[in-house]
């Protein structure tokens, strides 16, 4: 293979990269600033992906596929955050929970596009020639201009959200509940609302992948929250520096960080990995980049430990003397 | 201002762990009212600050705020009457937002959240003034996250947080007993101007029977879930801590054993 092919094979990579940097700031709401480790997302993206697809099929609008997406993905989110408040479920099952309710929703929905009807399906064709698709891999350039804005959009839409006072008691719910409820914050409620917006989020992102790829597939989602963790620490590690506390820039970091993922996992490719290992692979990039804080925590706050043994010695030595 | 009748709680009932933590606790607490509240390990004192915010439901009994009966409400709704800072100083704050955030938040205790912005210009100039009060530096820090901030600064901060707006009931749960002594004291030093000068009806519990002497008007001791001493006024002033002893064993029938109470 010849450099021109990893050329060709970038702007691919960045408008996959785009389209999951929307999935990674679902993922972002609930796991930064809710702080809960929401599965769910490996079902509502693909749920996203299958109402899009259908609701096409069914010769609707685009524009009213991907809002019957969201507000698919806002269901799912709503049946988790209810799994977690009302009903007491640790939040990692609960996400797990609706994440196999969805498998069986999406077989279902995805046969539905069918005409006939079948049972279940569990692809469902969504083809550039025979739709008019907002996004497709078939014209790239166009591809990337539509979801540069919805990113913007987007971003612009939540950094204005998280400013307002429900945005603000939402962030507190994530930062301490104690003190959210001591300040009259319905903390349930707001973790509802948390995981109602980013499964909305995401499931949009589905809407857009399943236009993008020509199908709604139902192993989509596999490892899906491991690609959005995966942008989200990858952002955090390149662009940090960019970012001084402003939340639109740590957002855009996100997206930056989907596409740098997919132009390493172009790159891999092209370098002739086995991608069957890449799955794999992206599971190891989060488990390290999980552990870095842990890490410096433990090894490398290391001043303050290593004074803390060379007092324990000298008093040792001192005690010693002593006798 | 604030009724308890016969309010009783029992954690873990039915079960080999069951705990009697308020046996009937009754109180009365006028408005104005500033009470210190001690006892042993075990008595019952947080325990009664927190069935008055509602951290638990009560088992019997009543709790009435200013006439209203929050018995059955949860604790996000009891929170536009009370006013609380914890032992923990992590507790009271947002560790990853920052101090002007965490004001505005405690300036909408209680009231409804809007998408209108969170935090205003008007309001950032008000509280950089109620900063400078603190004399903590801290108003120059309006948008340092709280994180930042030393268990002092972070309790100055909560005092601030939980009379910024008006509360009805202000509830100190020994929010100096994780600070180093000086730090105490100027906390405490803040939390009698912010009560003095909003004239707020407070209760603090503390383990330092010099300071339950030293701060409020009125101090009740509890022992075994029951409050067994209500003194205020004169009376209370002239306590020491020997007669303070001396009262535990006379009404609980045991030597007072806390040494924490004792040495500091």
């Amino acid at each position: 293979m010849d450099i021109l092919t990893y050329f060709k094979a970038l702007p691919p990579a960045v408008a996959q990269g785009m389209i999951w940097g929307i999935m990674a700031i679902g993922v972002y709401i609930t796991y930064k600033i809710l702080d809960i480790a929401d599965l769910t997302v490996d079902g509502s993206i693909c749920t996203g992906a299958a109402v899009c697809a259908v609701l096409m099929s069914k010769g609707c609008n685009v524009w009213i596929a991907l809002l019957g997406a969201f507000i698919a993905g806002m269901l799912a989110g709503l049946v988790t955050g209810l799994f977690h408040t009302f009903m007491g479920i640790p939040p990692i099952l609960s996400g797990i929970l609706t994440q196999l309710i969805l498998w069986s929703v999406n077989l279902k929905l995805m046969g539905l596009g069918f005409e006939p009807a079948r049972a279940s399906a569990s692809n469902l064709a969504l083809p550039a020639r025979k739709y008019d698709l907002l996004v497709s891999q078939l014209d790239i350039n166009h591809t990337i201009i539509v979801l540069e804005l919805f990113c913007i959009v987007l971003i612009a839409g939540l950094y204005c959200f998280f400013g307002t006072e429900y945005g603000c008691s939402l962030r507190a719910t994530g930062a301490n509940l104690a003190m959210s409820r001591a300040q009259g914050i319905n903390t349930d409620n707001r973790k509802i609302f948390g995981l109602v917006l980013s499964n909305g989020l995401v499931a949009l992102s589905g809407g857009l992948l399943a236009q993008y790829q020509g199908n709604a597939d139902a192993n989509m989602g596999k490892g899906a929250i491991v690609i959005g963790l995966a942008a989200i620490c990858i952002g955090d590690a390149l662009f940090s520096w960019l970012c001084r506390n402003n939340f639109a820039l740590k957002l855009i970091a996100v997206v930056l960080g989907a596409i740098v993922y997919y132009i390493v996992y172009a790159t891999v490719i092209y370098l002739g990995l086995d991608s069957n290992y890449l799955k794999m692979l992206s599971a190891l990039l989060v488990a390290f980049f999980l552990a870095v804080p842990y890490w410096k925590k433990k090894y490398f706050s290391g001043r303050k430990r290593f004074h803390l043994r060379h007092q324990k010695i000298k008093e040792k030595k001192e005690t010693k003397g002593g006798k | 201002m604030l009724k308890l009748i016969n309010v009783q709680k029992t954690f873990f009932p039915g079960t080999i762990n069951a705990k009697k933590a308020l046996c009937g606790v009754d109180l009365h607490l006028n408005p104005g009212d500033f009470v210190t509240i001690i006892g042993g390990n075990g008595a019952g004192k947080s325990t009664t600050l927190n069935a008055v915010a509602g951290v638990f439901p009560i088992d019997e009994g009543r709790i009435l705020i200013d006439g209203v009966d929050v018995s059955g409400l949860a604790e996000h709704k009891r929170a536009r009457y009370i006013g609380r800072v914890f032992q923990d100083p992590m507790t009271g704050t947002a560790a990853t937002m920052e101090i002007q955030e965490n004001l505005a938040i405690a300036a909408r205790r209680g009231d409804r959240h809007t998408f209108k912005w969170g935090i205003t210009a008007k309001e950032k100039k008000h509280y950089k003034e109620l900063l400078s009060i603190l004399d903590l530096g801290l108003e120059d820090r309006m948008t340092a996250k709280v994180g930042l901030l030393s268990g002092g600064q972070r309790q100055a901060l909560t005092l601030l947080m939980a009379t910024l707006k008006q509360p009805k009931l202000l509830l100190l749960d020994e929010h100096t007993a994780a600070l180093d002594p000086k730090t105490a004291a100027k906390v405490l030093e803040i939390s009698d101007m912010l009560i003095a000068e909003n004239k707020l009806t407070a209760m603090m519990v503390t383990h330092n029977m010099k300071d339950a002497i030293a701060h409020g008007n009125r101090l009740i001791m509890m022992n075994a879930g029951k409050v067994i001493f209500d003194v205020s006024g004169e009376e209370k002033k002239n306590l020491t801590v020997e007669a303070l002893v001396a009262k535990f064993s006379e009404h609980s029938g045991q030597e007072f054993a806390n040494d924490r109470a004792l040495l500091s």
